[in-house]
């Protein structure tokens, strides 16, 4: 049993439904005057970010406030990190000023599994992003908020729910973690973006890829946006960014192609006029908004499940559920 | 499961007698339970909850606020079990300001999931009381708690464990006593 949260991949259809239920009884917390339980008093939790990011990180503050833990920012920038401290040491560092769990983002994809595999660390480690690799909690999020529109209800899954994926996935996190869960949850997965920007071996992944949007809108239930990461490209992938909007943005008229009950989603920070529209963006179809408030409940239920008790309730393994006989 | 070792102590006829009763002295001391709701602690505490709200239902001809109120995340031994699945938290619409809350549940023993309840609903609203209404009360307090509604006082020893059984989730209406195992579970760990 593993008390890390490093990769969608490692999740069981049972662990991602453990989550995405306790994140319901969560979002119940958010509701109330007092946003607040004594869950995880006296625990000291880090957030280790070594790449910018306010969303991710002021999500898991709130969450990890809400559970009354004891919270650390630890930013690469100003830090001993910026003087040449290795991961290593910054990891040492923590454990001995006892931290119980490590939320970490890192540009270089496999950092937070390192974390995990060491023995520097004794606490939970928990990936907020990791190069291209992955974003776990990002996808748990956006399956909670895909749940709540197309499938609601505690136990549910996403079977048989048609979710596209759209834009830049060669540098996506979130595409990657969203193809293992939404796979898990029973979802089938359309990939669609430029030649240039499909990952090399896209066709191992359990989803199906296309490079014709119109045609993957008509019957989505879902369609997911990506942010064109350009901070992460070195070489020209597509010839201009007019290009880019023509053939892969989602605009009116494309937006008509969908099913009226489907939603439109961005993991953000959004580029208008690019991958979306403005007018899309902001209007009743778009549940982005929504994926933020989602993504404290959810973050809230991965810290629970992780510290609440002596041991974590989620398991990696089919091997388990020894773990909840016993806490009934 | 029934073991050789388990005796029955109540049966359908006298869980139901007992509700019965307790409904009663509800609208009794509350004068009519007009501001009464009534949130059950789950699992077996929300169905006493409901059933209790069906017998107000049936002696007052109003329809009182039901829900259930969760107290996983108050729980003081939490960091000694591994971490569990919550359970549903659902409050009435109207909430709990100003309101007489009862609490119900199935077995009272050390009173620590009363105390965990009352912080979880300190953290909800500000009721104008609370009052606590358990089917078995088996001694053994921890914590200075005593319940206002009581369906049967059992006294036990520590090496008992008191099961109580409810159509609802186990088919069948029965509370038993008996030996305690070395995984004890359910209402012997209240």
């Amino acid at each position: 049993m593993k008390r890390h949260l490093i990769s969608t991949a490692d999740l069981t259809r049972e662990d991602a439904l453990l989550i995405l239920d306790t994140a319901e009884q969560m979002a119940q917390v958010s509701a109330r005057s007092v946003k607040k339980l004594p869950t995880l008093r006296g625990r000291t939790v880090v957030n280790l970010f070594f790449e910018d990011s306010t969303r991710t990180r002021t999500s898991f503050e709130v969450a990890e406030k809400r559970l009354s833990a004891d919270v650390v920012n630890f930013s690469a920038k100003g830090s001993s990190v910026s003087k040449g401290e290795s991961l290593k040491d910054t990891a040492l560092t923590l454990q001995a000023m006892g931290a119980d769990a490590v939320v970490i983002r890192h540009s270089a994809s496999g950092a937070p599994k390192l974390l995990a595999d060491s023995d520097w660390l004794h606490g939970s480690v928990v990936n907020a992003g990791d190069g291209t690799h992955e974003h776990p909690t990002q996808a748990l999020l956006d399956a909670f908020t895909m749940r709540r529109h197309l499938n609601p209800g505690v136990g549910h899954d996403l079977a048989g729910r048609r979710v596209t994926i759209v834009g830049d996935v060669l540098h996506s996190r979130v595409a990657r973690s969203n193809v293992h869960l939404l796979h898990t949850l029973g979802a089938e997965v359309t990939l669609v973006a430029p030649p240039t920007l499909m990952p090399f071996g896209v066709e191992t992944w359990p989803c199906q890829a296309s490079y014709d949007l119109d045609a993957a809108l008509t019957k989505a239930d879902a369609v997911m946006m990506l942010r064109v990461q350009r901070e992460r490209m070195n070489a020209a992938f597509f010839p201009t960014q007019r290009e880019y909007t023509r053939r892969y943005g989602l605009d009116v008229r494309r937006l008509g192609l969908l099913p009226d009950h489907a939603i439109v989603m961005h993991p953000g920070p959004m580029v208008r006029g690019m991958e979306i529209e403005s007018t899309i963006a902001d209007s009743d179809r778009a549940v982005i908004v929504e994926q933020v408030a989602n993504g404290v409940s959810v973050r809230m239920a991965v810290l629970y499940l992780l510290l609440g008790g002596s041991e974590p309730a989620i398991t990696t393994t089919s091997e388990t559920h020894a773990n909840e006989e016993l806490s009934k | 499961m029934t073991t050789a070792a388990q005796r029955q102590v109540l049966d359908q006829g006298d869980i139901a007698r007992s509700l019965t009763r307790i409904a009663h002295e509800i609208v009794e001391r509350a004068k009519g339970a007009d501001d009464v709701v009534l949130l059950g602690i789950p699992t077996r505490g929300a169905h006493l909850a409901r059933r209790l709200h069906r017998k107000l239902a049936e002696i007052t001809g109003r329809e009182l606020p039901v829900g259930t109120l969760d107290i996983t995340m108050y729980r003081d031994d939490l960091r000694l079990k591994p971490a569990r699945a919550l359970e549903h938290t659902e409050i009435p619409a109207d909430g709990v300001d100003g309101k007489l809350v009862v609490l119900v549940d199935d077995v009272l023993f050390s009173g620590r999931t009363i105390r965990a309840a009352l912080d979880a609903l300190g953290d909800i609203g500000r009721p104008r009381a609370v009052q606590l209404a358990v089917l078995v009360d088996r001694g053994h307090r921890e914590l200075p708690i005593r319940a206002d509604y009581v369906g049967k006082n059992l006294p036990t020893s520590l090496r008992e464990s008191v099961k109580v059984k409810l159509d609802e989730t186990d088919g069948v209406d029965a509370v038993l006593l008996g030996e305690t195992s070395a995984t004890s579970e359910g209402s012997t760990t209240k």
